[in-house]
């Protein structure tokens, strides 16, 4: 298949070894990765803060980048539940605030092909044994977006366990939000920390190597705390699921000083 | 098509009195915003404690008797439909309401807002002589301050709730929808009842038994002393066709409020009506089991008007308005309305677990606080400390997935923060704030894809100044940021994705095209001309 990669802005400039990694996956798989540089970002920023009339051109941008792409690929991934949720949920919200009916129905389209990774490896590309090997003790946070908009469900868990010589452990309280909320991580930022200090606190007492979850963002967050507060050689450390999933015996993940970063 | 020959606008039949918020006086703003109130909540770690305790012990239990219901979902969608009615129909269904009350020998009386209700409670209670005053816990009569209003009026009132005389003993106010003291543990309440309860045995432990003990005998006296008297309550339920009204409630407390003075005054909010008798089955299956996790509710006490020889021989409803026909004004916001206060999203929030109810400085706080309050007072200015609720959420979604008549709390916090923003922006010489700012910059840059490329591109180089593999604690003199790197190491940025892709697109052109290249093999996907974009990556890339 032919599949256009969305890295998310977040990824793209902060953690992008996680779009690295869903290019290496992907490709691995036997598919065509093509990445349009006209894109930018979904919006979400701006939605969730109520800045409606400058998330429209934002919008729009998206929309006409990938509605440009949708006779020649097959499916856009995006490697967030949280981004996809919003191209699903939030552009038709946005198109309508702004009056704009023909935006609405163009975003739709765009949307219905839209997908996060774990959706299009199991739904579309319908693989749950991806090949990967990954020999480590894992934690899964589900993510509040991915978990209740875009209802996911198994299928990250489903995929994490077919893969070789991982062991999946349990989170304490997994399905409770870190923290991030987006811009509520700086405008409730002692609220937030309180979130993410008992999340952090959380993946230590799973006593797993890595917190593996969906979203880049969520990520961050944690493996910010957990790089603050729980620093040393064997403190977990946050990872991506498609790091996980790009990680072969023959390219192992070997992890970086960097948060979610991979050594070169 | 002639526009003359068009109605452009529908007569609906909307008052035309613009409906007005909550009265200032209402219990429904704070004093300052959520973020400072919620910092210093966050530093007290019994109340940390004491909040983790309860909301964990209660939201277990809601969860098991939940699951146990196969058609939980169907009850739901039941819930939401017939609140969906109420609110479509809300002026037809409160005429018959009054209609059906009057019928039943009880008396109904209209109030705007919390002076208008006080005064009409306050009038009946000092027609009837009454020095004291029983309550019924409800949350109509915090959120009105009745108990202030009374108490200027020479009133003494008593709350008959264990949770609410505790809170009313020391002084303080409530924290919780259902448990008004879930900010206090035992020991504090031993405390409280010791400094503030008369005759109270000074040895009493602080075994939830002896306390409760304890209440009981202080509330008995009170409760021995009521047949000229008077007795306030609020109401869960009010049912249109039928007049009766619902108090559902744990303790047998209410029901001596509602079953022993001479005079019952009920203070109900508008929106707490449903349209028929029968529709308590959907309401009183999906209460207890969301609120307190029972399957079914203890003291459930429905009162139609007056009986002769039989309960209070007189009965007042007063219907009370406070802002609440102004969150009906709101389409994508009046669902707020719907909620039957069972405080479901409160324990399951991970921002309410962790600051507690007093941070949101209103008698509604939690999830559905955030979104009601600041609908019932209006939000005048960025300054309003209301301003600053629909922005104490992280959008986790938990509240909406418990609500019982499926609030959709998440998309209308986000609603009412573009509300904001949207009354800021046209409001001159108000959009200029640090985010209004940012936020236009970054609207601007991220829909303008060639700038966008040239700045993520520059991002990583850019920010080699800093040192190091991440991101550690940044001065305080900068915008927004130091609020993440106080808490939290960043990422550092590297080489960006979409540089790292241009890269390797521009060496595996060059592979491929090695053999024969004939011109130009260094830029084989140069921006085309007068696109202003270019679309790269064609290929699958190297193997």
């Amino acid at each position: 298949m032919r599949i256009s990669l969305m890295p998310t802005c977040l990824v793209d400039v902060m953690t992008p070894d996680v779009a690295r990694s869903t290019v290496m996956l992907l490709e691995r798989l036997g598919h065509e990765v093509v990445f349009d540089r006209r894109q930018t970002c979904c919006g979400q920023m701006h939605t969730n803060t109520g800045y409606y009339k400058e998330a429209a051109p934002v919008v729009r941008s998206f929309v006409d980048t990938f509605e440009s792409q949708l006779e020649e690929v097959d499916a856009i991934v995006m490697p967030s539940g949280s981004c996809a949720g919003c191209v699903r949920e939030q552009h038709p919200l946005v198109a309508r605030h702004e009056g704009d009916a023909e935006l609405e129905e163009r975003a739709a389209a765009v949307a219905a092909k839209t997908y996060e990774l774990s959706e299009l490896l199991v739904d579309v590309l319908k693989v749950t044994d991806v090949g990967a090997y990954f020999p480590h003790t894992v934690t899964y946070h589900p993510t509040c977006h991915s978990m209740r908009i875009l209802k996911v469900g198994p299928r990250p868990l489903r995929l994490l366990r077919a893969v070789e010589g991982i062991e999946v452990v349990n989170l304490p309280q997994s399905d409770t939000c870190c923290g991030f909320g987006g811009t509520f991580s700086v405008k409730n930022d002692a609220t937030s920390d309180a979130m993410v200090t008992d999340k952090a606190a959380n993946v230590v007492a799973s006593g797993a190597e890595y917190v593996v979850a969906g979203d880049a963002s969520c990520l961050m967050n944690i493996g910010g705390k957990l790089h603050r507060e729980h620093a040393g050689d064997s403190a977990p450390r946050a990872i991506h699921l498609a790091q996980i999933l790009a990680s072969t015996r023959e390219e192992p993940f070997v992890p970086s000083g960097t948060i979610l970063g991979r050594a070169s | 098509m002639s526009r003359e020959g068009r109605m452009d606008t529908v007569d609906l039949g909307m008052p035309a009195v613009r409906p007005q918020h909550a009265s200032p006086s209402s219990h429904l703003r704070g004093t300052r915003g959520f973020p400072a109130a919620a910092r210093d909540a966050l530093g007290d770690e019994v109340l940390r404690g004491n909040l983790t305790y309860a909301t964990a012990t209660i939201q277990a239990k809601r969860a098991s008797v939940v699951r146990e219901m196969r058609d939980w979902q169907k009850l739901r969608d039941a819930g939401s439909a017939l609140k969906w009615h109420v609110t479509d129909h809300l002026p037809e269904l409160l005429e018959q309401l009054e209609a059906s009350v009057t019928a039943a020998g009880g008396t109904v009386h209209w109030a705007r807002d919390a002076e208008e209700a006080g005064e009409i409670v306050t009038r009946l209670t000092l027609e009837r002589g009454a020095q004291d005053v029983l309550k019924v816990k409800s949350m109509a009569t915090q959120e009105i301050g009745l108990n202030e209003t009374l108490a200027h009026a020479g009133v003494r009132v008593i709350e008959s709730d264990l949770a609410e005389l505790i809170v009313q003993l020391a002084g303080d106010a409530p924290s919780h929808i259902l448990v008004p003291a879930i900010h206090r543990n035992r020991a504090q309440i031993r405390e409280i009842f010791l400094q503030a309860m008369p005759d109270i045995d000074p040895e009493i432990t602080d075994d939830p038994a002896a306390l409760a003990g304890a209440a009981r005998r202080f509330l008995r006296e009170r409760f021995l002393d009521m047949e000229q008297s008077v007795a306030i309550s609020g109401a869960n339920f009010a049912v249109a066709d039928t007049g009766t009204l619902v108090v559902v409630e744990s303790e047998g407390n209410g029901r001596m409020c509602l079953t022993l003075p001479r005079t019952l005054i009920s203070v109900v909010g508008i929106e707490k009506i449903v349209p028929s008798f029968q529709d308590l089955e959907v309401f009183l299956q999906l209460l207890p089991r969301s609120s307190t996790g029972e399957r079914m509710n203890p003291y459930t006490t429905l009162f139609t008007g007056v009986a002769e020889g039989d309960g209070p021989q007189e009965f007042h409803l007063v219907l009370l308005d406070n802002g609440r026909s102004a969150v009906l004004e709101d389409p994508e916001g009046r669902s707020a309305l719907h909620c039957i206060r069972c405080s479901a999203c409160l324990n399951v929030c991970p921002v309410y677990q962790r600051t507690g109810g007093h941070a949101y400085g209103s008698t509604y706080p939690g999830p559905i606080g955030a979104i009601l309050s600041p609908q019932m007072t209006g939000v005048s200015d960025p300054e309003d400390p209301n301003a600053t609720l629909p922005y104490a959420s992280s959008l986790c979604g938990a509240c909406y997935d418990v609500c019982p008549v499926k609030i959709d709390i998440p998309s209308i916090l986000v609603h009412l923060r573009a509300k904001e923003v949207d009354q800021r922006r046209e409001a001159r010489g108000q959009f200029r704030g640090t985010w209004d700012v940012a936020m236009k910059g970054a609207g601007r840059l991220m829909s303008s894809p060639r700038a966008y490329d040239a700045a993520v591109r520059s991002a990583g180089p850019l920010s080699r100044v800093l040192p190091g593999e991440n991101i550690g604690r940044l001065p305080g003199v900068l915008p927004l940021v130091p609020g993440w790197t106080d808490h939290r190491d960043l990422p550092h940025p590297g080489q960006s994705f979409r540089s790292w892709w241009a890269a390797r697109e521009k060496h595996s052109a060059a592979t491929d095209q090695q053999p024969g290249a004939r011109d130009e093999p260094e830029q084989p996907k140069a921006p085309r001309s007068g696109s202003g974009t270019d679309r790269t990556a064609q290929n699958g890339g190297e193997a």
